[in-house]
């Protein structure tokens, strides 16, 4: 390779990486939006962000990760919408002053899965919490988020209800994945472990396995999302005028129609619930 | 003495290469001086012993000068004091008066024991040390190609100095050391394992260096080599040099016991 | 397996098929990463030569802190950039959190401090061979740093294949401050970790033969490279 060859390809790669950041900053008409992983490996976001596209002209770029963490982000101004589903740290979210206001958006709802095999007898109850002491007591496996995402803290807050403190057994038969919810799910899968999930995540997961719906139908797996503009004040890089666009569109009918038409095997994920 | 002569006097029955026809001058000196190159009161200590101890020795007259004793003497280290390569324990080194530095690096030519050849051309590692020294660019392919010429190496020219044979390489780091017009020339046994004709190829550059005016110091172990070019000898050992003699003398009327015993093989260190 | 042979199905139609997505995926990471190795070259060569060929105080703590950057958990790097990027970090105001920059800059942190490390060894080898004879030309300190970066580039190649290895491969730190978004931030590793997360285990190892097939053919191709430069050089 010659001198002059090794310049020209450095000279390119360069050029290439430095074009990167000017691609960032010349293109103004998109917005970041921190999520949940639920909400994109369901395919909700595939389905009704290329509308929303379609209708105003901005991008929606979605980072996805646990609720916690996804808090955290637009805690640190990384975001401009921040749609998750974890109501009280939400309203905090709000409250502290990072977010403008906190819209009730949609719902799905938590699902309790495990081995067909069901060696807790928990198969067809419909009392979460009952069947987590059931699960508890006799010691079958369950896989855990244990990430502080949304789906963590509903899971603890139904131990709670059951007067059971899994974590003093985590490791035995509590098994705390410290990951996102389809690790979880490749974790319980794999080792016939139950778990607690949302019904989306469910239904798009596609290694199954040996695992099926135990429990269902509890209101206390109800599953409410939110969506929250971040605080321009607080972060004055926040592009409010077109966070505000995708949250008011979301909130529409156009918007809410979007959500309720998005099924998966036939079945409807998530339910618009918008006041 | 002629080249030709030279080496028919020295290896009769040897087929010489013609090389005549090539031959050009060595470079005529110009730039900063160096001379004379002088070490005094030169110490060097390692791990408690002393290798070079008390020794001295200036190269100020032209020609060849043999350093010539046993193995362990501190010949090699002798000569990289001198080359401002290593710093002396005790002692000093100086280049005309004052301490050896980069700037005059290639004014004092160096050549190891075992040549080290640059991952390039033969051309490319002469013009490399052309550029080390200073030489504009526009002059240095000229310039390289003339000293390879003046060796005899011009038709290597193109090749990767690195798949040289041992010989064409130990007279390429010869040429290679003489581009820069250097004044002095420091020899570390340059034709040690090296083939009859390749060990007189580099006698007759370093000949014709010498007879141009080039100060010369030959570390060598080869009695022969010595009486053949120096024309002087110090003799060094234990650490220390003795007052240069000429060759006739060191051979024939040796001035000290360990030179006379050195030179009838009885000397070992 | 009915899962390995699935996988491969799985490949083989990826590439046939020429989809458009796995083509912007796949060239986002090449640019991500030989971008990174480029960056990371830069500072990771004259570094490593540097410490190579200098002696100063503190030289084997450096040293040693260099070695063990090899073994940086590419998570960590990812926390640490997304900290200095993120908009409440120092840097914020420079708007690169969740862009291929972001990338690139977290990848340079993992791959510099491995190609920093192996320039010095290798350059180290080569100084004790060359030193005294570059010295004797008169050679600066600059100048012997140069010089053995251009004679060891054989070598030194390789170091910025095992670079790019460890870039291309890497997950956890683009994660962190690429965000994985779509069209924007995806790239091979964070597609496939996507995938698995979506229980898609086939089209997770089908994109991880991907993967594999592409760095095989960037090496395959340095090879060729290295071998014309050896043959050059004939080292």
């Amino acid at each position: 390779m010659t001198k002059r060859t090794l310049c020209n390809i450095l000279a390119t790669l360069i050029l290439s990486l430095s074009l990167f950041g000017a691609a960032a900053r010349a293109d103004n008409a998109f917005i970041l939006v921190q999520s949940t992983t639920s909400t994109q490996n369901s395919g909700l976001f595939d389905h009704i962000l290329p509308q929303f596209t379609e209708a105003s002209g901005i991008e929606v770029r979605v980072v996805a990760v646990g609720t916690g963490q996804a808090i955290r982000n637009a805690a640190n101004g990384d975001g401009d919408v921040l749609l998750v589903h974890a109501e009280s740290a939400e309203v905090a979210f709000v409250a502290d002053g990072l977010g403008v206001e906190r819209f009730d958006l949609m719902y799905n709802d938590f699902v309790i899965v495990g081995p067909s095999g069901d060696p807790a007898a928990v198969m067809g109850m419909t009392n979460a919490s009952d069947a987590l002491a059931m699960i508890a007591e006799s010691g079958s496996a369950f896989a855990s988020r244990g990430d502080d995402s949304g789906t963590h803290k509903k899971e603890r807050s139904l131990w709670q209800e059951a007067g059971v403190d899994p974590v003093v057994s985590s490791g035995d038969w509590y098994q705390e994945t410290g990951s996102g919810m389809g690790a979880t799910l490749n974790t319980a899968s794999g080792m016939g472990a139950y778990a607690l999930t949302d019904r989306a995540t469910w239904i798009a997961f596609e290694n199954k396995g040996d695992l099926v719906i135990a429990v269902e139908g509890d209101d206390a797996l109800f599953n409410q999302y939110g969506v929250i503009l971040v605080n321009p004040q607080r972060f004055e890089h926040v592009k409010s005028d077109e966070g505000q666009a995708f949250i008011d569109w979301l909130l529409s009918s156009d918007g809410q129609n979007a959500i309720g038409a998005y099924q998966l095997d036939g079945q409807q994920l998530f339910f618009p619930n918008a006041k | 003495m002629h080249w030709q002569g030279f080496c028919a006097w020295v290896l009769p029955g040897v087929p010489m290469p013609d090389v005549a026809p090539r031959i050009t001058e060595p470079e005529k000196f110009d730039g900063p001086e160096v001379l004379p190159v002088s070490g005094r009161e030169l110490v060097v200590e390692r791990d408690g012993r002393k290798l070079v101890d008390g020794a001295a020795l200036t190269i100020d007259q032209p020609g060849v000068t043999a350093l010539m004793g046993p193995n362990g003497a501190g010949k090699s280290l002798l000569l990289r004091l001198l080359a401002g390569l290593i710093a002396p324990d005790h002692g000093t080194v100086t280049w005309a008066g004052t301490a050896p530095d980069r700037l005059r690096a290639s004014r004092v030519g160096l050549v190891f024991h075992r040549p080290v050849m640059l991952r390039r051309t033969a051309l490319a590692n002469v013009a490399f040390a052309l550029k080390v020294s200073g030489v504009a660019r526009v002059e240095r392919h000229d310039r390289a190609l003339a000293a390879l010429a003046s060796g005899g190496l011009e038709h290597l020219a193109a090749s990767p100095a690195r798949v040289l044979s041992g010989g064409e390489q130990q007279r390429l780091s010869l040429v290679r050391a003489l581009a820069p017009g250097p004044q002095a020339l420091l020899l570390d046994e340059p034709t040690a394992n090296l083939d009859p004709g390749s060990t007189l190829a580099i006698e007759d550059l370093i000949v014709r260096s010498a007879e141009a005016g080039m100060r010369i110091l030959l570390v060598t172990h080869d009695p022969a080599q010595a009486q053949r070019l120096a024309d002087r000898i110090a003799f060094m050992h234990d650490g220390q040099v003795e007052a240069p003699v000429s060759a006739d003398s060191f051979f024939n009327e040796p001035a000290s016991a360990k030179a006379s015993a050195f030179v009838a093989g009885r000397l070992v260190l | 397996m009915d899962d390995l042979s699935g996988a491969f199905a799985q490949a083989f139609r990826l590439i046939a098929g020429f989809d458009p997505d796995l083509l912007e995926i796949v060239t986002l990471s090449l640019q991500v990463s030989l971008s990174a190795v480029i960056v990371a070259g830069l500072i990771g060569l004259p570094a490593g030569a540097a410490v190579a060929v200098m002696r100063f105080p503190g030289r084997a703590v450096v040293i040693a802190v260099m070695n063990a950057m090899m073994g940086l958990p590419p998570v960590v790097a990812g926390l640490a950039v997304y900290l200095m990027l993120s908009r409440a970090g120092p840097l914020g105001d420079w708007g690169l959190l969740y862009t291929p920059s972001a990338m690139v800059i977290a990848q340079t942190v993992l791959v510099a401090p491995i190609i920093a490390a192996l320039t010095r060894q290798a350059i180290e080898d080569l100084h004790g061979d060359y030193d005294e004879q570059l010295r004797a030309f008169g050679i600066g300190r600059s100048g012997m740093i140069t010089t053995l970066l251009w004679e060891a580039r054989v070598g030194l190649f390789t170091v910025l294949l095992a670079g790019f290895g460890r870039a291309i491969a890497e997950v956890g730190a683009v994660i962190m401050v690429g965000g994985n978004i779509n069209h924007v931030t995806r790239v091979m590793t964070t597609a496939i970790a996507l995938e698995t997360s979506k229980g898609a285990l086939e089209l997770a190892l089908g994109l991880g033969i991907v993967l594999l097939v592409i760095v095989l053919g960037v090496n395959a191709l340095a090879g060729l490279l290295r071998m014309g430069v050896a043959g050059r050089a004939h080292a």
